[in-house]
């Protein structure tokens, strides 16, 4: 048995029938073909699958497509305007706050996030806000860097 | 046109690679989707050791979507997985007591199930969720049998055998030093201690899974392997060679982004191996790709050693002799290097920094109904610092002396050429006390004991913990190795291509996966070539455009794969000047390569730049007689000696009497990796690498129910992995000590933030626990609940 379903990602609608079972996060990668979004475990624990969903960040592998009906979502690929990197990308590249890679689209989601709900984070509150996000390569030293950095250029557009 | 740029070697040139990272443009295996493919599922144990009385597959292979089924009993013709380290005394390897037993491990068992998640059966069907669902219907009766996981209970009497050719369920036995010079130095310590040092298991966790896409190509004969590998060459080498004796050169192994490795990715998997066999069958690529769950239980796992360590000290804190006694599990398998780490790159390491008077050490490699146990990030150096490092703490408290003075009073004494340990090896350089020194300054250490001293008044239990470490690293001269039992040569490859334009393309044998080579690597090559960083490319990890290879892992891509550049570049640059030199009517010995051009010595105006002397030896119209057309050059580098990274860590740590909880509150790291070539990427490692140690001594490790046999820490809910609030900044800081052993200085980075930073951890945990009377902790990691445990019965007995 499949379903119809229907959402904007990154601003393109996506139209589908897919089985009820089908998570979101695979829905955006095997589906619509969007790899950005990674798959770290199958736990929701490492939050490499995290996105944006009516400006939310949610790990994308705790939903199945079928929830997301109507629903404007943004990955990592559809952060960056008009060839412009989002500041938070800018930051992890910056402050190297990335080595392999794998991570780094769902911390800069989730950072995205961070920096909505605190414009000027402290460090406690950064690595607070990072806990459903883990990584195995910067010890989160410049990760956290990096959304220090991302928040004064956010703060000086303003 | 190439214009001379400013030298780049030691600045941190931001990443080549990170905007593909960062837009979500990375390709890793995952990624990858191909016409036609179909998907693998395999079908695992749920015993950790249980026979298996029949496989039946038919609801199976009559599931809708499925394509074939495979057992171990097609796999006709297929061999065990290679394990590429032999101890063997007929061999002549030294220090073997008791030869290696090397017990076949199939890609998929047939007869027996040595561990929970070994692999039985492959169901391959046309999407995933169908493969996912017919795996299910695979049926196999077992006919479980008792297992056995824990380290120290392998050998008892009367344990289930795991392999029926190894007795006692004893791998190898293998020794190190001088037996009776270390008795001796016993007889005449007037303080000795002695003490349990559990080195727990641990499991990699590169955040990417393993994955690997198989494509067959009946036109061409040839297979085409995507997979997550450190080093596809050493893959497509195991693999034909080996396992399925197929021809290398119709096989082409391909290992794109690359999520991570911390050693699990080294290894050749059972996985990958079945997943090519099985393409060839069903005639369609077959992607598989590792859920965490199957990581947790096939992802070769780490450390698990269980040592007896005993340290003689004379009255004034000389350091007389170290005897080890070493048991390491080795899982239910052999994995690829497995038998090299508990042996060559840990009793190797038992000098450390310091003069000791003798040395003795003995290992155990033993066979357990667990994942199989080879390198991950440090492989055998953690271990040997992390007993090193404890040992001198224990001798420090023993003798009532501070601990970096204990460290000062043993260091070997600053030097540049050669060390001649008592475990064999041979340190190239090294100021020991130099790192140390720096680090009390920057962690101003006095200031810290005052305020100790205050804090523990207030009754807060506040420590510090040391570490001053060694490892060894670029690995590794292939003589001494093939000597020690490796069945690799461990050079690098480097070839450099300048193209027509004065473009250069540079292929190397190492791989990154974190590591920044498309970055480091061009600030080489555009500092030797003196041209611009944006004319160069790296590529990497692909069998079909890289001659050859050895890969990634004991921080060696920099010091080996980064010299066998180097070398390419002084041949590119001998053969520019002999076209230079044709075309300004002067000797080659005349010219000089300066700032992007090839001139005539001290004669600037004399000169032809590196572009267009690219262009003429493409169109070698007006060339020197007898000179090959062309401007690319391969190099083999393979080193004299390893590199010997060292330096000193420190840490400060607060418990929470009323709970246990450890935080960290403060990590100083002062390493000495020889010459930086971008200290923004080894700062970067060290980081990671601090973290991992850190997670070794207080949160992680592999728990297996010992009546069972069942892998307790299974998924990411249950194994602990560090996260952003459980960590500080570090700071970190670096005194630099050049190798002679390559021209590069470059000893090797990626490692010692892991090796350094266990032992400076739980050495911080015991100096702050000891108002208590603690005086050593046996087993890590240090929970609240064991570090509870400790302050309620030393409180009570105290």
């Amino acid at each position: 048995m499949k379903l119809p379903v229907k959402m904007t990602i990154n601003g393109q609608s996506h139209s589908h029938e897919v089985e009820p079972r089908l998570l979101l996060v695979h829905y955006i990668r095997e589906t619509v073909g969007l790899t950005g979004t990674h798959v770290g475990c199958d736990t929701s624990q490492c939050g490499a699958c995290t996105v944006l969903i009516n400006g939310q960040a949610v790990k994308s592998c705790t939903l199945f497509a079928v929830q997301m009906d109507g629903a404007n979502i943004t990955t990592i690929e559809g952060l960056a305007k008009n060839g412009d990197l989002h500041p938070i990308q800018q930051g992890f590249w910056e402050k190297h706050g990335l080595q392999c890679g794998f991570c780094t689209p769902g911390m800069i989601m989730a950072a995205h996030q961070i920096l909505e709900r605190y414009p000027k984070p402290t460090e406690d509150q950064i690595r607070h806000q990072l806990e459903g996000n883990l990584c195995r390569c910067t010890g989160y030293h410049n990760i956290v860097k990096a959304i220090q950095w991302a928040s004064e250029q956010m703060a000086g557009k303003k | 046109m190439a214009t001379a740029t400013e030298r780049l070697f030691g600045k941190s040139v931001k990443r080549r690679e990170d905007p593909r990272f960062i837009t979500g443009r990375g390709k890793y295996v995952d990624d990858l989707k191909l016409p036609g493919m179909t998907y693998a599922a395999f079908v695992r144990s749920p015993h950790a050791h249980a026979r298996i009385k029949s496989i039946d597959v038919a609801a199976a292979k009559a599931h809708p979507g499925v394509i074939a089924v495979f057992t171990g009993k097609d796999m006709t013709g297929v061999n065990s997985l290679p394990c590429g380290w032999d101890l063997r005394k007929a061999k002549n390897i030294p220090g073997v007591v008791q030869d290696l037993v090397m017990p076949p491990h199939m890609p998929l068992t047939s007869d027996v199930a040595r561990h929970v998640g070994d692999p039985v059966a492959v169901v391959i069907a046309d999407t995933q969720a169908a493969a996912t669902d017919a795996a299910e219907k695979v049926s196999v009766a077992w006919e479980p049998l008792a297992a056995v996981t824990a380290t120290e209970k392998a050998t008892a009497p009367g344990t289930v055998q795991v392999h029926a050719d190894a007795p006692g369920n004893v791998a190898f036995k293998w020794a190190l030093g001088d037996g009776a010079a270390t008795d001796a130095a016993f007889k005449t310590a007037a303080v000795t201690v002695k003490k349990r040092i559990v080195n727990q298991r641990l499991v990699a966790n590169a955040m990417e899974p393993r994955a690997c896409v198989a494509r067959f190509d009946e036109a061409t004969d040839e297979l085409t392997l995507w997979v997550t590998s450190q080093n596809p060459h050493v893959h497509r080498l195991l693999m034909c060679a080996f396992v399925l004796g197929i021809p290398e050169h119709k096989v082409r192994v391909i290992a794109p982004d690359v999520g991570g490795g911390f050693g699990s990715k080294i290894f050749l998997y059972n996985e990958e191996v079945v997943c090519s066999w099985a393409a060839r069958r069903v005639k369609r690529p077959i992607r598989w790709t590792s859920s965490r769950r199957e990581a947790y239980m096939t992802d070769a796992h780490g450390r698990d050693h269980v040592t007896d360590a005993e340290l003689a000290l004379s009255s004034d804190g000389k350091i007389l002799g170290l005897r080890v006694k070493t048991t390491a599990n080795l899982g239910a398998y052999l994995s690829t290097f497995a038998p090299a780490v508990p042996t060559f790159l840990y009793g190797t390491l038992l000098n450390g920094v310091y003069g000791i008077g003798a040395i003795h050490v003995e290992v155990t490699g033993v066979f357990t109904n667990t994942t199989a146990v080879d390198a991950y990030r440090g492989a055998g150096r953690p271990e040997a610092c992390y007993v090193v490092e404890r040992m001198v703490d224990a001798g420090a408290a023993a003798l009532k002396m501070d601990p970096a003075e204990l460290r000062k009073k043993n260091f070997i004494p600053k030097f540049s050429g050669a060390f001649q340990t008592h475990v064999a090896v041979v340190y190239d350089s090294g100021n020991y006390a130099g790192a140390l020194d720096k680090l009390l300054s920057v962690f101003d250490y006095k200031k810290f004991r005052t305020e100790q001293e205050a804090a523990r008044k207030a009754g807060r239990l506040l420590g510090v913990g040391f570490s001053t470490y060694i490892e060894a690293c670029s690995i590794a001269p292939s003589k001494v190795v093939g000597a020690l039992g490796a069945g690799a040569g461990l050079y690098e490859s480097g070839k450099v291509r300048v193209h027509p334009t004065g473009m250069v393309t540079v292929y190397t044998g190492s791989h990154a996966h974190g590591q920044g080579h498309e970055t480091t690597f061009a600030q080489l090559v555009a500092d030797e070539l003196q041209i611009p960083i944006e004319q160069v490319e790296i590529v990497h990890g692909d069998t079909g455009s890289v001659p050859f290879g050895m890969g990634t892992y004991g921080s060696r891509s920099a010091s080996v794969g980064g010299t066998a550049i180097h070398m390419s570049l002084d041949k590119i640059k001998e053969k520019g000047k002999k076209i230079a030199a044709h075309l300004l009517e002067a000797s080659p010995k005349d010219v000089e390569y300066v700032n992007g051009q090839f001139q005539v010595m001290g004669v600037p105006s004399k000169a032809i730049p590196f572009g267009a002397v690219a262009l003429t030896a493409y169109v070698p119209h007006n060339y020197p007689e007898g000179l090959e057309p062309g401007l690319e050059e391969t190099s083999f580098y393979d080193p004299s000696n390893f590199c010997f990274p060292f330096g000193a860590h420190a840490c400060v740590v607060e418990i929470e009497r009323e709970t246990g909880q450890v935080k960290l509150l403060r990590y100083v790291a002062v390493d000495d990796v020889g010459n930086v070539i971008n200290p923004m990427i080894v700062d970067g490692m060290v980081h990671g690498g601090i973290a991992q140690g850190v997670g070794q001594a207080l949160w992680e490790g592999a728990v297996y129910d010992d009546r069972s046999g069942q892998l307790v820490t299974g998924t990411m809910m249950d194994y602990a992995m560090p996260k952003a609030d459980m960590l500080p900044f570090y700071e970190t800081d670096r005194t630099v000590t050049p190798t002679p052993v390559n021209p590069l200085g470059i000893k090797g980075a990626g490692e010692t933030g892991t090796i350094a930073a266990t032992p400076a951890v739980v050495n911080a945990v015991v100096d702050a626990l000891s108002p208590l009377g603690v005086d050593h902790i046996e087993a890590m990691p240090l929970t609240a609940a064991r570090v509870w445990d400790l302050i309620n019965t030393r409180s009570k007995k105290g």
